[in-house]
């Protein structure tokens, strides 16, 4: 009846909740539950997709196991969610990208291209390759622009095509598509989703490693987040330059693509490694131990992305750049290209939900008074 | 961090018996008079605080609304409640006492870090007068916790107290077991907290006749009444009838114990309700359910084998809020009489026989609507409909014990009363163990917790000073 084992357990839970309701003010979830008396796959999708993973409902559920009803919302949603990736990835053949070994996957395909970039560098021409470039156009003089900008580009536009796809997927199997998603809504998840308002265990912060709520989780997701969303301005930003300016790179200090860069990349060190401390520490009660190596793999793809653009941006003007070159540009290659295939999707779905329910909730209603 | 047994020896300025609200707010309180706290909690960790685990609010009187509050609680109200549920059986001085403190709560419980929020989906007629936990009884017990940890306050679990030295009302020791070890302890003040006797069957059974061996308990199976036991044992003096109790009509297919407020069911006004012999027993929709719940567990009780079942069609199965356990199903009345065990032809003339009686009227589930019936014994005074659409619904319904009201004469210091009138000098109650000072029967929703609080913060206070002085 169910597509998989965790849905149905899911349905069950969340039979469980809407007729106890007590997590109502926690998150989005369980409003969202509320507006049902049944759950279909694409339901179930959904609010796995709104949960945030926050813990606070585990702490507070008096059904928790040992109780015999053994209530772990989260843990049950985030396999659903681990499940949604896949049901919902385009191609579909591409689904088995997200078990366990994405860590080895991304990794290889990030050291894969790294070498073929430099071995295509180096044999081109390996006197510039090792040693000092300086001025206008140094990176070019190692890889021409034209090229870079081919390469990057042709694998950016994959990824979007396969995440958009995916999406589509989704926001039919969520119920939502053919809604008009109103700009009311759509400005509510962006406020939701900057915020991460529900990552809040309902104001006190999320709880980790025990009952104690803290808000590091939430921190470092920040750091994380915007330090991502810099990075891009920063390659936007150079984009612009050099086609509307003519300015080539390598830009100085002071330009915004450096400084954007340079604070995102502190941003893209500090946050994965924050995030990965606290998930070392989580309760493994209430976390899915079989999507560790995609959570990890992403983790690690992300503080790889800032580690290599910092050393890059640090150690462009000594001989060691050719190589740095090759290595950054392999990360991010591999990250465009694992981009659909691993936890990077949690970001688009999860807005889509929150999108979702900021729709439902301008359409809300409620069933009956009930007793004590 | 100590071990269990090693904090049992340490021994402790104020002992607490339990570990639920009425137990932390007195922990908090007697730490924070200065004195040294040792909490024993018979539950396990995850099981701690017993019946508080399972709330969702507390009542309280307040003279303006706020940010989750709707509106003003004035004293006088909460005064006129709690004598329409009592019928008057209260002891006035210590209810209006609980009611003034009531006051007080709202701050306090933030204080603690306790967190609230607006009444939960379906309960809106609530809103004003109970202030909901967010995250419900466990996330506030939780915070209960954080609190009286942080300020040095020690708990065992698994600690039942199982034996108390009383010599002329004083209080001079407990007897702890813990893992299979007895630690006598003696401290200078005792508050007990140990919650009522709900999960004691043989103890219910004694009040209520062999009927009570079919009801659920709705709560922790740790409240067995072993404190209030030995202290009514030890020259206590009692208060309150032992078969009054909270009983509601909730889900038969609930767990013995501890199914807390998911199994309940809120189906009966809008169709029938027939014991085993598929006959009606009463008036379902005499009011509004979350005004009646609360007599049917009674009503089951009274039936044979302590069972009966809600039968409701197509056109209701939409209307309540949604229950834990799915409905049985049936596409006949026949075949849901099968599926119940009942007689079919008994049922099917119990249900023509109320179609047939049912008046036309406008059907409302908002309000005390016109759809009645006429000429039945007993009628159904407001939202009967004929219950003639396919698929039809069962479900069914056993007695569901929340909690019970025996307990400990206590005055306005928390203080225990001893059977020839003298309050207990070192001996403090507070919570569901002396409930029944201000509860002699009915119930207003959000009120255990109030006393619970109101009596704890006392008991607490006054613990910490008498060891101080
Ligand atoms: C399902 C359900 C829902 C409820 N909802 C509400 C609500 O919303 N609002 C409200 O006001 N009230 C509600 N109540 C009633 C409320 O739970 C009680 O009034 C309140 O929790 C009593 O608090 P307490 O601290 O006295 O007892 P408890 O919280 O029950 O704590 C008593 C503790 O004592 C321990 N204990 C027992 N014997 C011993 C011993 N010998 N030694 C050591 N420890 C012992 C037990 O393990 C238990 O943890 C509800 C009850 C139930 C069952
Ligand atoms: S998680 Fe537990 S406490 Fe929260 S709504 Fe679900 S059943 Fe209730
Ligand atoms: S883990 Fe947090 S976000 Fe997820 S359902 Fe529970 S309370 Fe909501």
């Amino acid at each position: 009846m169910f597509a998989t084992e965790d849905h149905a357990e899911a349905d069950r839970l969340m039979r469980i909740c809407n007729a106890c309701r007590y997590c109502e003010g926690l998150c989005a979830v369980f409003p969202a539950m509320e507006l049902r008396r049944t759950f279909l796959d694409g339901d179930l999708n959904y609010l796995a997709n709104l949960c945030h993973q926050c813990g606070a409902c585990y702490f507070d559920c008096q059904y928790a196991p040992p109780h015999e009803f053994a209530v772990n919302v989260p843990q049950t949603l985030s396999k659903v969610r681990a499940g949604s990736y896949r049901a919902y990835v385009w191609p579909q053949a591409f689904a088995p990208m997200f078990e366990k070994n994405g860590l080895a996957v991304a990794l290889a395909a990030a050291l894969g291209v790294a070498a073929f970039l430099f071995g295509f560098m180096a044999w081109s021409d390996p006197g510039v390759m090792f040693s000092a470039q300086h001025g206008e156009g140094a990176f070019y003089r190692i890889m021409p622009h034209a090229a870079m900008a081919w390469l990057f580009g042709l694998a950016f536009l994959y990824a979007i095509v396969a995440l958009t796809m995916g999406f589509r997927a989704f926001w039919k199997d969520i119920g939502a598509s053919g809604e008009a998603v109103g700009g009311g809504s759509l400005w509510q998840a962006v406020k939701d989703a900057g915020r991460l308002r529900y990552l809040d265990g309902g104001g006190v912060g999320c709880m980790n490693e025990d009952e104690r709520p803290t808000d590091r989780r939430r921190h470092y997701h920040h750091a994380t987040f915007y330090g991502f969303l810099l990075c891009f301005a920063s390659t936007c930003s150079a984009t612009l330059a050099h086609y509307l300016f003519g300015w080539e790179a390598p830009y100085a200090w002071y330009s915004v693509p450096v400084v954007l860069g340079f604070v995102g990349g502190c941003g893209l060190v500090v946050g994965p490694l924050g995030l990965f401390a606290a998930k070392t520490r989580r309760d493994p009660a209430m976390a899915d131990t079989g999507r560790y190596g995609m959570d990890v793999a992403f983790l690690a793809m992300l503080f790889l992305l800032g580690v290599t653009g910092l050393l890059l941006l640090l150690l462009r003007a000594t001989p060691a750049m050719g190589t740095l070159l090759a290595v950054h540009l392999g990360v991010v290659f591999a990250f465009f290209l694992t981009m659909p295939y691993g936890k990077f999707v949690h970001g688009l779905y999860r807005f889509g939900a929150l999108v979702r329910h900021a729709m439902e909730r301008r359409a809300g209603h409620s069933v009956g008074e009930a007793a004590g | 961090m100590a071990e269990p047994s090693e904090l049992l020896t340490a021994g402790a300025d104020v002992l607490v018996a339990g570990g639920g609200n009425a137990a932390l707010c007195a922990a908090i309180n007697a730490a924070r008079a200065g004195a040294r706290v040792l909490v024993v909690e018979a539950a396990p960790k995850f099981y701690r605080g017993g019946n508080t685990r399972h709330t969702r609010n507390l009542r309280c009187a307040h003279d303006e609304g706020n940010e989750v509050l709707t509106g003003p609680y004035p004293e006088e109200e909460f005064w006129d409640d709690l004598m329409r549920v009592t019928g008057g059986e209260t002891d006035e001085e210590l209810a209006r006492f609980t009611i003034a403190q009531s006051k007080e709560l709202w701050d306090y419980m933030n204080e603690q870090g306790v967190r609230f929020q607006p009444s939960l989906g379906g309960t809106l007629s609530l809103g004003r007068t109970n202030a909901f936990f967010l995250g419900g009884g466990r996330a506030m017990i939780n915070a209960l916790y954080r609190t009286a940890e942080a300020l040095g306050v020690r708990v065992v679990y698994e600690a039942e107290v199982v034996d108390v030295e009383i010599e002329d009302g004083f209080f001079l020791s407990a007897t702890v077991s813990h893992g299979g070890t007895r630690h006598r302890i003696a401290a200078k003040a005792l508050v007990a907290a140990a919650g009522g006797f709900e999960a004691n069957i043989e103890w219910l059974t004694e009040a209520w006749g062999p009927e009570a061996k079919n009801f659920l308990i709705r709560g922790t199976p740790y409240n067995r009444g072993s404190m209030l036991r030995l202290l009514l044992d030890r020259g206590v003096r009692p208060i309150g009838d032992p078969k009054q109790c909270h009983a509601v009509a909730i889900d038969a297919r609930a767990p013995k114990f501890d199914g807390g407020i998911s199994t309940r069911l809120d189906c009966v006004v809008f169709g029938i309700v027939v014991n085993r012999a598929a006959e009606r027993f009463y008036d379902e929709g005499e009011d509004f359910w979350p005004k009646r719940y609360a007599i049917w567990g009674r009503l089951v009780a009274a039936q044979p084998e302590q069972i009966a079942y809600a039968i409701i069609d197509r056109t209701s199965i939409d209307k309540f809020m949604p229950s834990v356990f799915p409905p049985i199903e049936a596409a006949s009345i026949e075949e849901l009489a099968g599926r119940l065990e009942l007689d079919p032809a008994a049922l099917r003339h119990t249900v023509e026989s109320f179609n047939a009686a049912v008046r036309p009227g406008s059907f409302d589930p908002a309000a005390l609507d016109d759809c009645r019936t006429e000429g039945l014994a007993p009628e159904k005074t407001h939202w009967a409909r004929p219950i003639a659409e396919p698929p039809f619904y069962a479900y069914p319904l056993r007695p569901g014990i929340t909690f019970t009201y025996l307990g400990v004469r206590v005055n306005r210091r928390a203080q225990i009363v001893m059977d020839d009138g003298k309050p207990s000098a070192n001996m403090f109650a507070a919570g569901e163990i002396m409930a029944g000072n201000v509860l002699g029967k009915g119930y207003l929703a959000g009120i255990g917790m109030t006393i619970g609080a109101v009596f704890g913060r006392i008991a607490g206070r006054e613990a910490g000073h008498h060891v101080r002085n």
